[in-house]
């Protein structure tokens, strides 16, 4: 007879799952994720590993965590620190001692603690056996044994025995929050379609890790996490560089145009050139170049003749484009960039997230370029910046950099499917053939934008290129005034899509003691704690820009109604220097880290507090 | 349904409205007339051609013709004409590159246009300096040769344009100097009839900064004895008495005169552009003076699936296999799940 322990529900917990960089824990923390989305949950995750595919076995640096917050209300953050936390070896339990909750519940392998894992974690005797861990509640479960146990007749050699642990551990976290298994064993299912062998074999050890759960009483209860209120619609989870990826789809769907991806693999982008290569079907055409330069020129090649051209990269990666980004912008070619941006300089922190590549977005070209940047804020609107990144550099024939991060790109949130029939139609400026004497550099009224004539098309044979043009021939001038006047055109051209883009918005109220200014991937841990904050009544209110140039035309006016103003940001304050730049006569202060790590809303809150209560 | 016949273009067509910029007596503007004699004789219409060129003397070729064009960024150009080709198969594409451009700071791209054998085709103009940044040595200049930038004489080892080419798994390769405008128009049909990159390298001089480079190879009174001219199925016989040939002794390539020592015009080797194998390409690309003749014409033409082709079957093979057809399909596939209000 089952003795089902009481239920216990929680309005939200956040989950740690670590262990070595080969024990599968970012394969286990999404499928405890995938299954609590299908359960109606809002989250967010936060996988967190080294740049290393296998760093040494055993030790601290080799950590790979995946934390999931999950919740029956918003869920904004990964969550500051876990209630729960799976530590499948010591190095494990040692890299995340201060990122989990006093009291808090730590299911270890206690099959990997022997002398020669705690050596290797840098343990001189067993942290489970002094008085390390004192107070919190520590279920030491021999999971590498009963795994071995569980498939000792599987006929599956030993490595692949010892592979599965992974599935025993999230079997035991399945119980203590209840989660049907059923998703898990689709997707394994799926994933070893060929190896039947290895199918069973880990559905067995799921199901025993579960029973296990159940049976060792070691709970006091377990738990369960009631959906959360969302607005009606349909659902999936989805990770930031494939919103990203689908967002460029959409667009060229929208458009009408083909799409051509030119990129070279880059941590942490590579997964946008993943997910669009495997969608040939849809006559999506990517090209994985020989180098950073040459993806970003096949892909102004392509848009040249006649395709949605983008191109996908990191923040070294985006140096050295530079001067091909340079040549659209001279050209007047549409173009998107994306800059998954991770911790710099050089090759700095591959796999940590931070938002140190505004400056070179900005600016990081020769010459008077100018260029259209916009961020996205959270993983799932990864989709509308593709989108409207895509829509800017097609109706206003630019390049346009979109700025995510790496926090964006591998974290995965609920995302309420848009249909493409409520997106708004692209229209790429471009010729209709009827015109006499095409000016390649003429420019529309309101735009400032040139209209392309693509290649293919009678009667418009024309040459562009990155010496400076005449004004509307786009012939080659060398003319002082021409030059003068040609650097206006194009700056201007950038200034008025401002008239194109909707206003900034503010939440809370405009007339606030202390107004949070952040832009890109921080929103929902900024949102998190102005929100908190906001119901402790304190007088609190958050703008976060997704516009960065040009910026919204009614900004000045929100900075104008605050009386203190803090701009946060994962870098050491390029946002707010922006800023002090062309609002001078505003007193911004700001507020920064740069560890590789979002923000906390611990941390937040706490200086929040302070400058109000300056 | 009505048809009207154009007239059919001429060289005047593909001339751009543009002043030529070129030194005066720059080898350029043979290559330039060359290839706008040649357009008229393809199938292509005038704007399906594209002209792609990177930095340079020889990449500013593009605003010269009137066709589309695009002035990219330095060496760079294969990058710009594999995206171009990629997106509309159907242009005829060719980038105008130089040995700057093209083996030092576009060495890679280079390489790697010919490695994946896009239907593109590239002329690159040898001329063994840095005409535009006024006279530095490039990685064809000869060693020992002084310059701005070695005033000593560089010890640079140079490249060889033809060696790269093949080392890529080129599938077509052809020399040709700018003093023979009816060869290069030949080469340049080949060339563009080759389905895959094509890669022409033409001796090209230049006046100002390294006058008479080619000289000893092009010159009127030495070409004769001093070029090569291969065709394929035909016997490499050169000479101002056309009594010389190439042929091979053990592993090695020999130049005998016909009617000495009992060598007979059935001793001389045929030339098989179309072999797959590149070993004796290898060894007639690289023959040089003062011991062999410089083999010109098309040394090297074999067939391949091109990149281009590659891409678009596959892509037509997914789309008739595709589960789905519309990102619309795709959003929804997998797992998703309903709120209801």
């Amino acid at each position: 007879m089952s003795t089902k322990n009481a239920t216990v529900e929680l309005d939200k917990v956040v989950i740690k799952f670590a262990g070595d960089s080969g024990d599968g824990m970012q394969l286990t923390g999404t499928q405890f994720t995938n299954t609590s989305a299908l359960l109606g949950n809002d989250l967010a995750t936060f996988p967190d590993f080294p740049a290393e595919i296998r760093a040494p076995q055993g030790t601290v640096p080799g950590v790979s965590g995946f934390q999931v917050h999950i919740g029956n209300t918003e869920i904004n953050t990964p969550g500051d620190i876990a209630d729960v936390l799976v530590a499948m070896n010591p190095a494990a339990l040692k890299a995340n001692k201060n990122s989990i909750k006093k009291g808090g519940t730590i299911i270890v392998n206690i099959d990997s603690f022997e002398k020669r894992d705690l050596e290797k974690a840098g343990y001189e005797t067993s942290p489970l056996e002094d008085n390390s861990f004192e107070g919190f509640n520590i279920i030491e479960s021999p999971i590498t044994s009963l795994t071995r146990e569980s498939l000792k007749d599987s006929g599956l050699d030993g490595k692949s025995i010892v592979r599965s642990k992974n599935m025993f551990a999230l079997g035991i976290v399945y119980w203590l929050f209840n989660r049907p298994m059923e998703q898990t064993e689709n997707f394994l299912k799926k994933k070893f379609k060929s190896k039947p062998e290895i199918i069973n074999a880990n559905i067995k050890v799921l199901h025993d890790g579960y029973n296990y759960a159940e049976t060792i009483q070691a709970f006091s209860s377990s738990y369960t996490i009631l959906p959360a209120k969302v607005p009606p619609g349909t659902y999936r989870n989805i990770m930031g560089n494939q919103a990203t990826a689908w967002g460029f789809m959409a667009a060229a769907e929208k458009a009408n145009l083909q799409l051509f991806l030119g990129s070279y693999p880059i941590t942490p982008a590579s997964d946008i050139l993943h997910e669009l290569s495997k969608h040939k079907n849809l006559g999506i055409k990517t090209f994985q170049a020989e180098d950073e330069m040459a993806a970003i020129c096949s892909a102004m090649g392509a848009s040249f003749a006649g395709a949605l051209g983008i191109t996908t990269t990191s923040g070294p990666g985006l140096a050295l484009k530079g001067e091909a980004l340079g040549l659209a912008m001279i050209t007047e070619l549409p173009l998107v960039v994306v800059n998954v941006q991770r911790g710099g300089p050089s090759t700095g922190l591959p796999t940590k997230t931070e938002q140190s590549d505004l400056m070179q977005a900005l600016y990081g070209r020769n010459g008077e370029s100018p260029v259209i940047i916009v961020a996205a804020s959270t993983p799932a609107n990864c989709f509308d910046w593709a989108f409207e990144a895509s829509r800017l550099a097609l109706e206003h024939s630019t390049p346009v950099v979109l700025l995510t991060d790496g926090y964006l790109g591998n974290g995965a949130e609920p995302w309420k499917m848009t249909k493409l029939k409520d997106l708004p139609d692209i229209k790429p400026l471009r010729i209709d053939g009827t015109e006499k004497d095409y000016l390649p550099y003429a420019r529309e009224e309101d735009t400032g934008a040139r209209k392309l004539a693509i290649p293919g098309t009678k009667d418009f044979e024309h040459r562009i290129g990155g010496l400076e043009k005449e004004n509307l021939t786009g012939n080659v001038s060398y003319d002082p005034e021409n030059h003068e006047l040609m650097c206006r055109l194009r700056a201007e051209k950038v200034e008025k899509v401002a008239n194109f883009i909707p206003e900034q918005e503010i939440i809370g109220d405009a007339n606030t003691d202390l107004l949070v200014v952040g832009w890109g991937g921080t929103y929902g841990h900024l949102y998190s704690t102005v929100s908190k904050m906001t119901q402790e009544s304190k007088k609190i209110a958050l703008t976060q820009f997704n516009y960065i140039n040009p910026l919204p035309k009614n900004t000045i006016d929100i900075f104008r109604q605050a009386k203190k103003i803090v701009v946060c940001e994962l870098n050491r304050g390029q946002f707010v220097d922006y800023l002090r730049a062309q609002f001078p006569d505003i007193k911004f202060n700001q507020y920064n880290k740069t560890q590789g790590l979002p923000f906390t809303t611990i941390e937040l809150a706490q200086h929040f507090d302070n400058l109000l209560n300056k | 349904m009505e048809e009207t016949v154009a007239p059919p273009l001429t060289h005047k067509d593909f001339t751009s409205d543009q002043d030529v910029r070129w030194c005066p007596g720059c080898g350029d503007y043979a290559i330039l007339s060359a290839m706008k004699k040649a357009l008229p004789q393809l199938e292509h219409k005038k704007e399906d051609y594209v002209f792609v060129g990177g930095i340079g003397c020889a990449a500013r070729f593009p605003y010269y013709m009137n066709t589309y064009g695009f002035h990219t960024i330095h060496g760079r150009a294969p990058a710009f004409a594999t995206g171009i080709k990629l997106a509309n198969p159907k242009l005829s594409v060719w980038e105008i590159t130089g040995d700057g451009d093209a083996l030092a700071i576009g060495g890679n791209h280079f390489i790697h246009a010919i490695r994946r054998n896009i239907d593109i085709n590239i002329l690159l103009f040898n001329n063994e300096i840095y005409g535009l940044t006024k006279g530095q040595f490039s990685p064809t200049s000869k060693k020992g040769i002084k310059t701005q930038s070695n005033p000593h004489g560089i010890t640079d080892k140079p490249f060889h344009p033809g060696k790269l080419t093949l080392g890529a798994n080129g599938t077509f390769f052809a020399r040709v100097s700018d003093t023979n405008p009816k060869m290069m128009q030949s080469i340049f049909l080949l060339a563009e009839q080759h389905r895959g990159t094509s890669m022409i390298e033409i001796l090209q001089n230049c006046v100002i900064f390294n006058d008479n480079c080619h000289s000893d190879v092009t010159g009127k009174d030495v070409k004769q004895d001093a070029q090569l001219h291969l065709e394929h199925g035909k016997p490499m016989i050169f000479g101002k008495e056309n009594n010389k040939g190439i042929i091979l002794n053990g592993l090695k390539l020999e130049v005998v005169t016909i009617g000495e020592n009992g060598t007979t015009e059935n001793d001389v080797l045929i030339h098989d552009a179309y072999t797959e194998d590149s070993t004796l390409h290898n060894m007639l690309t690289t023959m040089s003076l003062p011991e062999f003749p410089v083999a010109v014409g098309v040394i090297r033409q074999v067939k391949d699936m091109t990149y281009d082709d590659g891409v678009i079957a596959q892509l037509e093979y997914e789309k008739e296999n595709a589960k789905f057809h519309s990102v619309d399909e795709l959003l929804t596939s997998g797992d998703t799940w309903e709120v209801k209000e």
